[in-house]
């Protein structure tokens, strides 16, 4: 973390090239010297995760990529000749297909865990930025991946998304023109779909680097949200950190594999088994799972400008949180009120999830609205007034201090 | 879900995809298809051969007349996991069927089927297929089975991920075959349309496809609507998922693997962090010695 590494290469060839070219050094200091607090719970392995599923994500989509083709005419059929003929083809699409949704399960435990414990704060603001910017690209690269399969679902969830930017007054017919290529989703737009597909993956990867530089800068915080203060508040990552993530990856696994093997359509509708037809609107046309709550965010405003508005800001008011948030506490553990309203907030969260997939009428509006005004609230009010009025619990002296009084 | 989101289709139609098409979705309220056993349900199912083949001989001879199965090829149907027909009985089958090709002078001929070759679609194109069937293609059978469903709603969605319930689809086809009726007094049926009380909206343009006593089987099954009902979705099962068996193997062994690596690396992981957990035993009046890792 600071300091000289304290790498010692042990044969010839590590010694020479340490010389050369540190990398023993910055693997050592980065994955092996690197001191975590010893507090943390198993929360804080999703982070492996995520890193785990970004590999299986890259590796089974780059193998697709070789099979499957790129045009209106062929998409849907090149993907049933994956999943037909090619050999364990319907593996590897099955398991990319539900990786996407595994990876967006891992990534919303690791934001709601940093808004628990208050990571984002202090001085982690940048490291908090960039997971955001993380959080975007990957609901940028599962849409555009979505819109691959070319199923009814794919056309329509591209007609529908894309048409959002036609709510930018005065030009924002022309942008969409100019992201479909054309007057309407088509083969220009698969084609360019499936090269931002490609693409983003890096981008992620690239930015993963400095989320992981950015927190091995400032260090992890931990359930107690205080910074360690000697050796005794620390471990090294491995074979620590090490071998606990790769417990709760081969448990996150197994969940993955009853997906992949037993119920892969499970998350799939039903619908995208249709080939895309631009001339029959299907009966419901509903984004994947995890967009549903910005889906009903966006339904639950009558205009369609301030409900594009309000969707994009939902997501952006993210990257505000570490000064929306006035508290000097950090963890969960210490805010009484905080707690609270935090977990109204992940109902509200998985309430507009639920009601992203109803129809917007009758009883569901109101939710909708009702969850939609609390979520804003959340960041807004709440989180500002609360550092001001919330009479916080006495923070323990070290972290070591608080392992002692937790209960065995 | 599907029909109740109808109008919500309709608000993003309206309101935000200016391109989108028009659309007839109805809003109805979908009658909800008897569940069925299938053999091939659960992390165990099994397709049941005789009844691929004899869903296959229901297909060739009905559905195959309007519905096209363009992703399948003859070669399929000895494929492992399927109907169970030898590669000499599929290529047999094949040679029934003529397939358009081009012959070496350049013309257009027929000739018999090969393994390799696709169910040949029973209308040159999907204009030809609308024209001939009240203008609409009949929709291709391919990976129909898990192209159709029916809403689970709260909290059955939840409960399907852990019992397995992946048969709606099957069950759903089961159910429309059996459900044609006639329409109740009243009832303002388009011309060319058919009632039938699973179907969303109730009005098919399909006519009722299979009677009592239309397919004979050779294995001394009953020639009943009933058993047909039956057989059908399961070989569309088949159909869309033809891999399903090696899937649901590869799967159990993954299961296994997983679950002993787990537990491997949970002692692992309790070992490592003996040492650490030891000031917190001692805080708690344990003795580290004697505690099992």
């Amino acid at each position: 973390m600071s300091g000289p590494s304290t790498y010692q290469p042990q044969n010839g060839f590590l010694k020479w090239l340490e010389k050369r070219l540190p990398i023993g050094g910055l693997i050592h200091s980065s994955f092996i010297a690197y001191p975590t607090p010893r507090n943390l719970n198993y929360w804080w392995t999703f982070g492996g995760i995520l890193a785990f599923m970004l590999g299986v994500q890259m590796i089974t989509g780059i193998i697709l990529a070789m099979h499957y083709t790129p045009n209106v005419n062929m998409a849907f059929d090149s993907v049933e000749a994956i999943m037909r003929d090619v050999n364990y083809g319907w593996l590897l699409r099955y398991v990319h297909a539900n990786g996407a949704s595994m990876f967006f399960l891992a990534v919303y435990i690791h934001m709601f865990r940093g808004m628990y414990y208050g990571s984002y704060k202090e001085p982690r603001e940048v490291l908090w930025i960039l997971g955001v910017i993380l959080y975007l690209l990957m609901m940028a690269t599962g849409f555009l991946g979505y819109v691959l399969v070319w199923g009814q679902m794919s056309f329509w969830a591209a007609t529908v998304i894309t048409n959002l930017f036609s709510a930018i007054p005065g030009i924002g017919d022309a942008v969409v023109t100019w992201l479909w290529g054309g007057y309407a989703v088509g083969n220009p737009t698969l084609n360019r779909f499936y090269s931002l597909h490609y693409l983003l993956p890096f981008v992620i990867a690239g930015v993963v680097v400095l989320h992981v530089w950015a927190l091995h800068v400032v260090g992890q915080n931990n359930p107690a949200g205080i910074e360690p203060k000697s050796d005794k508040d620390t471990v090294p990552f491995t074979p620590y950190a090490t071998a606990k993530d790769a417990f709760m990856i081969a448990c996150f696994c197994i969940v993955f594999a009853w997906l992949v093997f037993y119920v892969p359509n499970y998350l799939v509708h039903s619908d995208n088994y249709i080939p895309a037809n631009p001339a029959v609107t299907p009966s419901e046309i509903v984004p994947e799972w995890y967009y549903l709550p910005f889906y009903a965010i966006l339904r639950s405003i009558p205009n369609k400008l301030l409900g594009v508005i309000a969707l994009f800001s939902s997501i952006i008011i993210l990257a505000f949180l570490p000064w929306l948030d006035t508290s000097r506490v950090r963890s969960a553990r210490y805010r009484p009120l905080f707690r609270q309203f935090f977990w109204l907030f992940v109902i509200s969260a998985v309430g507009l999830g639920y009601l992203g997939s109803k129809p917007p009428e009758g009883i569901y509006v109101v939710l909708s609205r009702i969850f939609t005004l609390y979520y804003f609230a959340f960041f807004l009010i709440i989180l500002p007034l609360l550092g001001i009025f919330e009479k916080t619990k006495p923070l323990p002296n070290s972290i070591s201090e608080a392992v002692l009084k937790a209960k065995a | 879900m599907k029909i109740q989101t109808t109008a919500f289709a309709f608000a993003l139609a309206a309101g935000i995809a200016a391109s989108a098409a028009p659309a007839s979705a109805q809003l109805a309220e979908q009658v909800t298809p008897p569940r069925q056993s299938w053999s091939f349900a659960g992390p165990f199912g099994q397709f049941d051969q005789a009844q691929l083949q004899r869903g296959f001989k229901i297909y060739k001879e009905v559905c195959s007349s309007c519905h096209s199965m363009n992703l399948l090829s003859f070669r399929n149907l000895a494929d492992p996991g399927g109907p169970g027909f030898t590669e000499a009985q599929a290529a047999a089958i094949a040679a029934e069927y003529k397939i358009k090709d081009i012959d070496d002078s350049g013309q257009p001929t027929e000739r018999p089927g090969r393994l390799a070759d696709h169910f040949p679609p029973p209308f040159p194109n999907e204009q030809a297929a609308a024209a001939a069937n009240g203008g609409k293609a009949p929709p291709d059978m391919s990976t129909l089975a898990k192209a159709r469903s029916y809403p689970r709603g709260f909290p059955w969605f939840i409960f399907d991920f852990f019992t397995q319930y992946q048969e709606e689809g099957p069950d759903y086809i089961s159910a429309i075959l059996k459900g044609y009726r006639d329409p109740p007094k009243g009832f303002n049926m388009p011309p060319n349309g058919h009632y039938n009380i699973y179907f969303p909206g109730h009005v098919i343009a399909m006519p009722p496809p299979l009677q009592d006593g239309q397919v004979q089987f050779d294995d001394g099954s009953p020639a009943t609507l009933e058993q047909y009902a039956k057989d059908v979705p399961a070989f569309l099962e088949w159909a869309s998922e033809p891999h399903m068996l090696q899937r649901k193997r590869v799967g159990f062994q993954v299961m296994i693997f997983l679950i002993v690596f787990a537990a491997l690396l949970y002692f692992t992981k309790k070992k490592v962090w003996h040492e650490v957990e030891k000031p917190r035993e001692l805080a708690h009046g344990q003795d580290p010695v004697k505690t099992t890792i």
